[in-house]
């Protein structure tokens, strides 16, 4: 238990590491997936295609791959990504980019077929349509599970430990060799991260129950 | 819902339309062809960054390659997530029974654990199986994905529970089934079957995150990629790469497959309850209010 | 375009070179007399009944299998390929304590034990004993009994041979210094070299591209790990002297002194008669010196 107090800079460190990679992660991936649902739902068949693809693919490979792909092979390619902190975004934010796009597409197609219907019979616009009916549910029934997927980021950017990052388990990590593997090493790594999965956990389930009432 | 937010396109924008998708393609492949040329540039298509999948050099056999990637790499990555898989299931249904019980502070235990472990990083706990508690890799890797998934799955249960109508519970209470003989026998068998969909789609997650057994040590199939690559040198890293991304993708999609035939063939049965599998990884509509954080 | 060539050119006269020591274990009995246990009876202690009873070697003798823990992913120590078989230093060291044994090379089973898992391996009785670039240390002693040692490695420095500005620890300031996650040379480089940029990944051999493509500048571990990388590329120099001491023991359990001391007596032997020489040019010597054996360190609890 002391060892976490004396050490209580270097977990500061690491969860400020953590919090970085989340933050700039999330907000690429938010866009990127913003992209790719419009994509998905584009009246242009290949496009769609390409945007299905895209998702599929990155939904149904391991982030750790992901990682692989950036750290090991990218460089045959003569790609060089600065290693570290900025290889991990661009692999978390195109991981989590397919699920903001897959939540955000499901937001979209959840609102109501007869609700489009009935805004299109009362002389309503495509855009208007979008903007004025669809959209605005859409966002609601968005949110939680954007929410959700926001938290699957912030522990998903622990994978980076293994990637030349020195985040909260990377942290952990240290301290554990440096301490002979004393089990509160990780239990204060643990009580890091629920500090933010927690409360973003019930923020979800909140908005979720208030946007069910709401239908 | 994208059909009925414009009209039904007359034979001009038909026509525009496939004009503009024709376009559409033709860029993109034209990208991929120019991404394609660059790769070649750089060699990276040259038989000698290849031959390690038919003739590998430092004597060894194509045989032995294979073998190695897909027998034993594959082998430990199947082997763990069969191992964690079942253990995930039986602690998530005793967990999802147990937040059932009527007295709010036998339920506190219950919700904490829930609640702790899937706020827990996969990895995370990984590392406190091999570091803190002392287990071999495999150990390690098995103990991470059972705690992470036994909450989720507790989650999933849960959920498709709270989602049957309250005329089940009622209708077996009223035929005399005491409250275990009711979920055993009334509420469970639907609950599972809803939400069969949604576990098959944990299933997929489970074995995806099988692969953080790379970072803890555990010889599973990335690793056996990454060993290849260091043994033959890292030029053969691109068509290793190929072969363990093809191998994740070929077994992560058939399993999404089999969960999204699950889902059609379930949902038109439970017809009454609607899509509550909306956490599914196949879902096409929002999760409704009782939906798991699903795990990207 | 010209690297890539001298690379193949190496690596296939690596493969060659590999190939000839693998026919030479094979084929020529002169240099693996361990796998024939009765070339090495002089002593006697190849006879399952010339061990005290009760003892760990009458029960891996009578047994006739042992099972050892060793790295797979080391170059020179114990480095596994597509085929499963492990070679190296380290591997052969093991083979030579099994055929004092009586055990043949076949009948060992080769463990992989990670850096992380050496300690926990031994005490569950997972394995035998551990060859695995293992550097006694007094932490370690708390867990487990040390034989050896039987070779004295050092951390070092892995660079790009093209660059002059790092020769020693003391010009790693404000370098990037690529190493493994939680590993003994990392905790060295945070604690005695704080200017250091360390930058950490799973396994060593992830550092080399990164190497190659000036993302870090130096990559630092024990000099006979760096000295395999060096071998098979020849871009990449181990720079300096070594700068800390590892002297390579072999695991056993804690309490088996009687095991480890016997241990200890085959090392001996094997450094007096040439085996342990002859194990080391076959394997590590291909690229390093052969070094003097070191003295074995009989300590007590």
């Amino acid at each position: 238990m002391d060892l976490i107090v004396d050490n209580a800079s270097t977990y500061l460190d690491g969860f400020a590491v953590t919090a970085r990679l989340t933050a700039y992660s999330a907000v690429a991936a938010l866009a990127v997936g913003l992209v790719m649902a419009a994509l998905r739902i584009a009246p242009l068949r290949s496009l769609r295609v390409v945007a299905a693809a895209y998702v599929e693919v990155l939904r149904n490979t391991p982030l750790t791959l992901v990682f692989f792909f950036m750290v090991l092979v990218a460089p045959q390619f003569g790609i060089l990504p600065p290693l570290g902190f900025w290889t991990a975004v661009a692999c978390l934010a195109l991981y989590t980019s397919a699920f903001v796009a897959e939540a955000v597409r499901s937001g979209i197609n959840g609102v109501g077929v007869g609700q489009a219907e009935a805004a299109r019979s009362i002389g309503l616009t495509f855009g208007q349509v979008l903007r004025e009916v669809v959209l605005p549910q859409a966002v609601r029934s968005t949110v939680p599970p954007l929410i959700n997927v926001l938290i699957a980021l912030t522990k998903n950017t622990s994978v980076a430990a293994g990637f030349a990052v020195v985040e909260l388990v990377g942290t952990g990590r240290r301290l554990s060799t440096a301490n002979a593997g004393d089990p509160w090493v990780l239990v204060g790594v643990a009580v890091c991260y629920l500090v933010i999965t927690i409360p973003m956990g019930l923020l979800a389930t909140s908005l979720e129950r208030r946007v069910a009432f709401a239908r | 819902m994208t059909s009925v937010l414009y009209d039904a396109p007359g034979p001009v924008t038909r026509r525009r339309e496939r004009i503009g998708s024709v376009v559409g393609a033709v860029v993109v492949l034209a990208l991929a062809f120019l991404a394609l040329r660059y790769a070649a540039g750089r060699g990276v298509f040259q038989a000698d960054h290849w031959d390690v999948l038919h003739n590998p050099p430092k004597g060894q056999s194509a045989a032995d390659v294979w073998r190695s990637i897909l027998v034993r790499g594959l082998g430990a990555t199947l082997r763990a997530a069969a191992v964690a898989a079942p253990l995930a299931l039986v602690l998530g249904l005793v967990l999802a029974l147990w937040r059932t019980t009527r007295l709010r502070w036998l339920r506190v235990p219950a919700v904490a654990v829930v609640e702790v472990f899937r706020g827990l990083p996969v990895l995370l706990m990984m590392l406190v199986g091999t570091l803190a508690l002392g287990m071999d890799p495999f150990g390690g890797v098995v103990f991470g994905l059972v705690v992470y998934n036994m909450a989720i799955f507790a989650e999933i249960l849960r959920a498709g529970l709270a989602a049957l109508p309250k005329g089940q519970a009622e209708a077996a209470s009223a035929i005399g089934l005491s409250r275990w003989q009711s979920l055993r026998h009334v509420l469970l068998p639907q609950a599972v079957r809803m939400m069969l969909p949604s576990l098959v789609a944990q299933l997929v997650v489970l074995l995806k995150d099988s692969s953080l057994g790379f970072i803890v040590s555990y010889p599973e199939l990335l690793k056996a990629i990454q060993n290849n690559g260091q043994y033959f040198g890292n030029r053969y890293f691109v068509a290793l790469f190929v072969v363990g991304a093809g191998t994740y993708l070929a077994v992560n999609l058939s399993l999404s497959a089999f969960a999204r035939w699950l889902s059609r063939r379930t949902g038109a049965r439970a017809g009454a309850v609607g899509d509550p599998a909306g956490l599914a990884l196949v879902a096409s509509r929002p999760s409704r209010r009782r939906a798991t954080r699903a795990r990207p | 375009m010209s690297r890539r060539r001298t690379g193949a050119v190496l690596l296939a006269t690596a493969a060659l070179a590999v190939a000839g020591c693998q026919a030479d274990a094979e084929d020529d009995p002169a240099p693996a007399p361990e796998a024939d246990g009765t070339a090495t009876t002089d002593d006697g202690e190849s006879d399952p009944g010339a061990f005290p009873e009760g003892s760990t070697m009458a029960r891996l003798a009578e047994e006739g299998s042992i099972t050892i823990g060793t790295k797979f992913d080391q170059p020179l120590f114990g480095l596994v390929g597509p085929d499963g078989v492990p070679e190296g230093f380290d591997v052969e060291i093991g083979t030579l304590i099994a055929g004092e044994l009586g055990i043949a090379a076949e009948d060992i089973e080769w463990v992989e034990t990670p850096s992380q898992n050496r300690e926990t391996a031994i005490e569950n009785g997972d394995v035998d004993l551990v060859v695995a670039t293992y550097t006694i240390n007094d932490d370690r002693k708390q867990r487990v009994g040390f034989a050896g040692p039987y070779y004295e490695a050092g951390q070092s420095i892995l660079t790009l041979a093209s660059n002059e500005d790092i020769q020693g620890p003391d010009d790693l300031a404000g370098a990037r210094v690529c190493t493994v996650s939680g590993s003994t040379p990392e905790q060295n480089l945070l604690e005695n070299y704080p200017e250091v940029e360390v930058v950490p990944f799973g396994t060593y051999s992830e550092c080399l591209e990164p190497l190659r493509n000036g993302q870090v500048d130096a990559v630092s571990t024990d000099n006979v790990i760096l000295a395999g990388f060096a071998a098979e590329n020849d871009d990449l120099e181990v720079r300096g002297e070594p700068f800390t001491q590892e002297p390579y023991g072999i695991g056993v359990a804690k309490d088996d002194v009687e095991f480890r001391m016997w241990i200890n007596d085959v090392l001996e032997d094997l450094f007096a008669d040439g085996r342990w020489t002859q194990a080391w040019e076959s394997t590590a010597g291909t690229v390093l010196p052969t070094p003097e054996p070191p003295a074995v360190d009989r300590y007590e609890d």
